[in-house]
């Protein structure tokens, strides 16, 4: 049964895909999911990691994002705050990506010294980029904290 | 009456000017079509932004537990004004029509007795707005160096803003900007972005249906939370794109309208460059036949 659903992956500069897709895996906040046709209309948040869209012809393709969030209605759309497809990612932007996660989270300690939660966030954004690395096949930052 | 000497000289500068003119009209054109098409790029992600924006913030609506971005601080005493201009001039009224639109806002602000900060985006409306309200700047983002704009400038701004709003330094802010309507008119806009308006768009025919009833994941809550510093960057990103196409194509349409005067004033400058050099051979043919009569 060859059911599909109208799907859109923009970023705030361009719009990177927009096709019909048979399943799209979403790295959400609280968990990878995979969303399929007539799925519950969901909102969620995304984590850094890696999605990945089987189209309606069988081709599978994969984005690198580094947060936003999707909007699973009659369609899906995943607005995502930055998004490559995975053949653009190389060591470089990786490393600068997660160094930026770095910066993020050393801010972070600075200015809550005494609240967890933001703390915690942005460790977890850190270790979410850090793993995105190993995901895709290249070496590994370690972060230095 | 100015001599030969020095029409000619005029012309030939005036020339030269056109030259200039024309050239930076051809390189605004280029420029505007490269602005229009980030502009359009950037489109379906803002629309679709403010549309689930739109459900969100209806569903949590005007309760205590939502967030400050969206309900505000509670006062209105404090405004800031984000004024972005070009970096640049020689664009027609462009910057001085938004630095206007911003200087009237901050004279009534003041009427009613508000606090106005200004922080200014671009150089020229800085300049334009220093003389005024140069004691209410409270910072300057200088993009003189960025060729293409990206998100991350219209994030480095956005975490200033909303750094200084949790700091409490102001409770209302708004964005000065032009939208791009054509090449010939572009329309200085205020856009108010914390706390937040999110229009609902017509929802259909019915009135009410204001959609489908979502899921969350997160709950509902700490997405709105994620979302709406977002959505200030997603703004001022837009703002951003519309300014530079805005920028362009009225710089685009000063420059065309510079080239033909420089034209018509060669025309003029011609004519008299040939009335006189006839009037200068009348002259001398006048006063050669006088002078050959006389013998």
């Amino acid at each position: 049964m060859a059911e599909t659903m109208n799907f859109d992956l923009v970023s705030p500069e361009r719009r990177l895909l927009q096709e019909e897709v048979a399943s799209v895996q979403i790295p959400g906040a609280d968990g990878d999911m995979t969303a399929m046709p007539n799925h519950a209309p969901l909102i969620t948040t995304l984590r850094p990691g890696i999605l990945t869209v089987e189209t309606a012809k069988g081709e599978t393709k994969q984005f690198v994002v580094t947060g936003g969030f999707a909007e699973l209605g009659e369609g899906l759309s995943v607005l995502a705050e930055r998004a490559l497809p995975r053949e653009e990612m190389d060591q470089q932007t990786y490393e600068d990506l997660v160094s930026e996660a770095e910066e993020k989270y050393r801010k972070a300690k600075e200015s809550f010294e005494n609240e967890p939660g933001p703390v915690d966030d942005a460790a977890k954004l850190l270790a979410d980029m850090v793993a995105v690395g190993g995901h895709i096949g290249l070496s590994e930052k370690q972060p230095n904290l | 009456m100015p001599s030969l000497k020095d029409l000619k000289n005029r012309i030939s500068s005036v020339k030269s000017t056109r030259k200039i003119t024309k050239a930076m009209q051809m390189v605004a054109a280029a420029k505007l079509r490269r602005a229009q098409d980030a502009a359009e790029m950037a489109r379906p992600y803002a629309e679709r932004f403010n549309a689930v924006m739109a459900s969100l913030a209806a569903s949590v609506g005007d309760s205590d537990s939502a967030p400050r971005l969206l309900r505000g601080t509670g006062e209105d005493k404090v405004h800031l004004l984000v004024v972005m201009t070009a970096e640049r001039g020689l664009c027609g009224g462009f910057n001085a029509n938004i630095a206007k639109l911003a200087r009237q806002k901050a004279a009534s602000l003041r009427e009613q007795g508000k606090e106005v900060k200004i922080l200014t985006v671009g150089k020229k409306g800085r300049d334009a707005l220093r003389r005024d309200y140069g004691d209410h700047f409270i910072g300057h983002v200088d993009l003189s160096d960025v060729k293409r704009l990206s998100y991350p400038d219209a994030q480095r701004i956005a975490q200033d803003v909303l750094d200084r709003f949790d700091a409490g330094e102001f409770d209302v802010a708004t964005i000065y900007y032009s939208v791009f309507e054509n090449v010939v008119s572009q329309i200085p806009t205020e856009k108010q972005i914390i706390p937040a308006h999110y229009e609902k768009e017509e929802s259909g025919e019915d009135g009410q249906s204001s959609g489908t009833l979502y899921d969350y994941e997160p709950s509902e809550e700490e997405i709105l939370a994620d979302l709406l510093p977002r959505g200030v960057a997603t703004q001022i990103f837009s703002a951003l794109l519309e300014n530079a196409a805005s920028e362009q194509g009225a710089r685009m349409s000063a420059m065309d309208n510079a080239t033909r005067n420089a034209g018509e004033m060669i025309d003029d400058l011609t004519i008299e460059y040939n009335r006189t050099r006839q009037a200068v051979i009348t002259n001398e043919l006048i006063e050669i036949i006088s002078g050959a009569e006389a013998l």
